[in-house]
């Protein structure tokens, strides 16, 4: 009897957490590209205002991240690079994810020469290292965020690719599909408004788990030299740009820091929660 | 009188592989002939593998069709494609083994029995109370038209596939063990309701009922084809047929389950 209790009760809580991480998180989330749309009013001074008479300040009332050494107020570029960081993050998981699972819905649904085609071609770029890979090309393309960009989404795609083609696969020879050739519904009908919100859940959990991994990445790249070049404030750079001075002004590493820390957290830990929450043994039916 | 659906030496070979080079090929059907006539219930029966969905799906051209050719209506339709289906699914519909899911999980039972009419140029609204027409008369209430697959029972989704089946009005009906997946009782419910469609449609409604179960085809079928190993053994009246088998295959299926 109490036996039987238990399991009982141990999911209840787990769904419970789930539902309450779901809100903490996507709020946390929110709040985040809230700040990213409007850093332009959220900045106490203007981000790109050099002042050398305040050069270098530690952190204070008036300064709570300090200035950098040419004067300009650490909080406020913070703040202006999340839309940078937030929002080219965002656009490049945009961007991987629709054309990753167009192309592999198109893969999996045609078959034969032109899958057979794209998957080396997929195959091609997964059996390189991924960032090793982003640098080559944005060396090659030169640097600027622009090509960072299309840099990470050349090395990120097959990865949806694979995903939007093994569901396909999976999916298409599914009674529910064959009704709705009987429907008279169109091939691009049955993909669309059938096929896709079938096979879109274990892709936007992908999506939402690489939103952090691709944060990094970008930031690896700028501080690298060859994403966002300065005076573009974008939290990569910014570390890159102090770095030399880490030892006597900790405070300017320290805010890009912890900026590219909370967002990468807070965005993994979504990430993590929508994929408990999208499994349907987690969810139980 | 016309035949609404004839099939002469319909021929399915599934290719595994490269021929030649390690790939296998299955003969599923072979050379198989027969007439649908108006208002004409055919039985199809036939062991497991024998080849009767496959059948079913070349008709409904959800597959290639090897060999032979499909007329319907006096239409050959064998290798049609495209946008042209849509008119022989106005003529031609189905219902297949597994009720539920053959409703996306994702849309209500009312968005899947619509879509056909929708399809057809329908209005959102006129579709919708022609669907609460066609649950009301397959023995379902209003309300089912927006619940889910997954939330109502076998056999009330096998009336919802009849209903989106029937919504265009077809000519010809297939059933591919339409009923195979239900329990006794609610089998019986749902060849009521066939035979209920049957009699007020009269010759405007024939039916292609594929099933493995002799004892419901000779309830409910006009003529009864036997299929072994992709091949007609046997046919005629089920009852005759029942009484009297001719083939061997056919003493054995009967012997297996009287
Ligand atoms: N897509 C396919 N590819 C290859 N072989 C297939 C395919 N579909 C069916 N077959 C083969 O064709 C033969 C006939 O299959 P079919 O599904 O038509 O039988 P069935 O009479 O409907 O059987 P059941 O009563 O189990 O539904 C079987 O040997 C099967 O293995
Ligand atoms: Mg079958």
């Amino acid at each position: 009897m109490n036996r039987s209790d238990i399991p009982v009760r141990k999911q209840k809580i787990r769904r419970d957490t789930t539902k309450l991480r779901l809100i903490v998180f996507g709020t946390l989330a929110g709040l985040l590209i809230l700040c990213s749309i409007f850093s332009k009013y959220l900045c106490p001074y203007d981000p790109y205002l050099q002042d050398l008479s305040i050069a270098k300040a530690p952190p204070g009332s008036a300064h709570l991240f300090g200035t950098d050494r040419y004067g300009r107020d650490m909080l406020s570029r913070v703040i202006i690079g999340s839309r940078t960081s937030i929002f080219s993050t965002l656009l490049l998981v945009a961007i991987i994810t629709v054309t990753g699972t167009l192309i592999g819905v198109l893969c999996g649904w045609h078959g034969k020469k032109l899958d057979t085609i794209l998957m080396r071609i997929s195959d091609i770029f997964l059996a390189f290292p991924g960032l090793v890979f982003a640098l080559a090309v944005a060396g090659v393309l030169g640097g600027g965020l622009h090509n960072a960009i299309i840099a990470l989404a050349a090395i990120s795609w097959p990865k949806y690719a694979r995903i939007a083609r093994s569901q396909t696969l999976a999916q298409k020879e599914t009674t529910y599909l064959q009704a709705a050739v009987l429907s008279g519904s169109s091939t691009g009908k049955i993909i669309i408004r059938h096929l896709i919100p079938n096979i879109i859940g274990p892709i936007l959990v992908t999506a939402m788990l690489d939103i952090g991994t691709m944060m990094m990445e970008l930031a690896g790249l700028s501080f690298l030299g060859l994403g966002a070049k300065p005076p573009m404030a974008e939290w990569g750079s910014m570390m890159s740009d102090s770095r030399s001075m880490m030892a006597t002004l900790p405070w300017i590493t320290f805010a890009p820091g912890l900026a590219i820390f909370i967002s990468v957290m807070v965005f993994n830990l979504l990430g993590d929660t929508i994929r408990d929450y999208a499994d349907p043994k987690a969810r139980g039916r | 009188m016309e035949p609404v659906l004839k099939v002469e030496n319909l021929t399915k070979v599934y290719q595994r592989g490269t021929p030649g080079k390690g790939g296998t090929a299955v003969n599923a059907v072979r050379g198989l002939s027969f007439a649908l006539m108006p208002g004409e219930c055919l039985g199809i029966i036939g062991e497991s593998g024998s080849g009767k969905s496959t059948v079913a799906k070349m008709i409904t051209r959800l597959t290639d069709v090897t060999e032979g050719t499909i007329l319907l209506d006096g239409e050959d339709i064998t290798r049609r494609r495209g946008s042209r289906m849509r008119d022989v699914y106005q003529k031609l519909q189905m219902v297949f083994q597994m009720p539920v899911e053959s409703f996306d999980p994702r849309q209500t039972l009312g968005s899947g029995i619509g879509e056909s009419l929708r399809n057809r140029g329908m209005g959102r609204k006129a579709a919708g109370e022609e669907v609460k027409k066609l649950l009301l008369m397959c023995g379902l209430t209003e309300e089912f038209a927006g619940k889910y697959p997954h939330e109502v029972s076998g056999g009330q989704c096998q009336r919802a596939a009849i209903a989106r089946a029937i919504a265009v009005r077809p000519k010809v009906l297939i059933c591919d063990e339409a009923t195979s997946a239900l329990d006794v009782t609610v089998q019986k419910e749902i060849i009521q309701l066939l035979n209920d469609l049957r009699r007020k449609q009269g010759d405007g409604l024939s039916i292609l009922f594929i099933s493995h179960d002799i004892a419901l085809v000779q309830q409910f079928c006009d003529r009864v084809l036997v299929m072994y190993h992709g091949e007609v053994v046997e046919q005629g009246n089920p009852d005759e047929v029942i009484a009297h088998p001719q083939d061997p295959y056919t003493k054995r299926l009967i012997e297996s389950i009287l």
